[in-house]
């Protein structure tokens, strides 16, 4: 898996749970409970999907780390060694 | 036609999910209705089997509107009589909201500004099919567009790739909550209560919790406040339970309504049901439930007219207090702010700890404030032992 196509994964994972917005158009460095107006049960269905998508570990401790789409690109790339 | 809520005045019946010959078991679904609510599944409160509809797919009808006959087990061939039993309307009996609102119900106006009358179902199909609404002839009542004139037109074409569409007409619940929140300041005398509670215990028992989680196990904050809640509103029955026809009616069960806000604008709170006997991870279940698809525009009918008490926090991004407007007929409802580090006596010395603002706005027509205060502190009491949840 490339970087880019975790970055379309999370985008999607983004997509998935606030169907109304659009993720691709923000920032990657903004955060996405503000920028998409997520709560913490959104926030709980994205690292779901993450995970099971992706089959990373993602530790509650880590979840500051998947507040951007940069972030978790960043973070899921580190997991899977890229 | 059950009444969802106290601002509900009609509904439009836009699905038969069962069929004349059915058998129909109590809290069985048998019909869609679209509310300003979204699509609602109408629950049966009757064992027996469906005769016939008697209202047509598409039309629109007062809350207290016979739906259906069913015929009972060893009851009587159904007669059109207005007595025979009517699918869905809330019995009279032990269910607090009768089928019909106790408050006048203020008639439903047409959405304003709108060249075209569709109803939200029509245009949510139309949407997902990629019809033009310009496109619709509507052969609704008033010439209102409905699902009906959105698949003839879309049976023309080829079928589009669903939209990814809110299944909501958020300015129709802007006005159903309108209706219901004016109706409340209007007649509800609330009082206001407030306590800062010191929750270091609960989010570190909730963090070693989730540690040793996958996250599709994983608890929200959420989950312990219902539970603590509900256990403190066994001690407190004058807060759980409905007030109609002029005195206040306790309920047996305990069905906390819990806000969940919807983006772009909007709320509902349906009922968790018996949430004191759910454990937390049956709590959470069921809330991942009720948000999806409370968010989705589907929920079942009990859900709306069961809440016994209303819970709404602010979660984690927030302020520190939220002071709610009780949902008539209900009599109470607790809000719980963000929990955030502040400055907090412990031995008699300043430490930084959580803290996090529980609110219960009253109805002084059932409870007093002195009450009230003894639910905040028990509340706070059963949040320093979350594992006892």
């Amino acid at each position: 898996m490339t970087r880019d196509e975790i970055r379309r994964a999370v985008i999607e994972g983004l997509s998935n749970i606030a169907p109304e917005t659009d993720p691709a158009a923000i920032a990657g460095h903004a955060d996405v409970r503000d920028a998409l107006d997520i709560d913490s049960m959104d926030f709980l269905n994205f690292v779901i999907r993450l995970h099971e998508q992706l089959r990373v570990d993602i530790p509650e401790a880590d979840y500051p780390k998947l507040l951007t789409i940069d972030g978790a690109t960043g973070y899921v790339a580190g997991k899977l060694g890229l | 036609m059950p009444s969802l809520g106290a601002d509900m005045a009609a509904g439009t019946l836009v699905e038969w999910l069962k069929k004349p010959g059915d058998a129909v078991r109590r809290g069985d679904t048998i019909a869609v209705v679209e509310t300003q609510k979204g699509a609602i599944e109408i629950e049966t409160f009757e064992d027996g089997i469906l005769d016939r509809p008697l209202v047509e797919v598409g039309a629109k009808v007062p809350v207290g509107t016979p739906l259906a006959f069913i015929r009972t087990p060893g009851g009587p061939p159904a007669a059109p009589a207005p007595a025979a039993p009517a699918v869905a309307a809330p019995p009279p009996q032990p269910v607090p909201v009768a089928p019909v609102p106790a408050a006048p119900a203020a008639p439903v106006p047409p959405p304003p500004g709108e060249a075209i009358r569709i109803s939200p179902a029509a245009r949510r199909m139309a949407a997902e099919r990629g019809v033009a609404l310009a496109d619709l002839k509507g052969s609704g009542p008033g010439g209102a567009v409905i699902s009906t004139d959105v698949e003839r037109a879309a049976g023309a074409r080829p079928e589009a790739a669903p939209a990814k569409r809110h299944g909501l007409d958020l300015a129709e619940m802007r006005k159903a909550i309108a209706a219901a929140m004016a109706r409340s300041k209007r007649e509800i005398p609330h009082y206001y209560l407030s306590h800062a509670i010191e929750m270091t215990a609960a989010l570190d028992w909730l963090r070693a919790a989730n540690a040793a989680r996958q996250p599709p196990e994983r608890l929200l904050l959420a989950v312990l406040l219902l539970k603590a809640v509900a256990l403190a509103l066994e001690q407190f029955p004058e807060f759980n339970g409905f007030y109609t026809d002029g005195a206040f009616h306790p309920s047996e069960g305990i069905h906390i309504g819990t806000a969940i806000a919807i983006r772009g604008g909007g709320l509902v709170a349906p009922a968790i049901r018996d949430t004191d006997e759910k454990t937390l991870d049956q709590l959470m279940t069921a809330l991942r439930d009720l948000v999806a698809r409370t968010r989705a525009g589907r929920l079942r009918s009990s859900e709306l007219f069961e809440p016994t008490i209303t819970v709404s926090s602010l979660g984690e991004r927030g302020v520190e207090s939220l002071y709610g407007v009780i949902y008539p007929p209900q009599v109470a409802i607790i809000g719980f702010g963000t929990p955030a580090p502040r400055p907090w006596a412990v031995d008699g010395r300043p430490e930084v700890r959580s803290v996090m603002n529980a609110t219960l706005s009253g109805d002084h027509r059932a409870s007093d404030g002195h009450r009230g205060a003894l639910l905040l502190l028990e509340i706070e009491r059963l949040l320093q032992h979350p594992e006892a949840l």
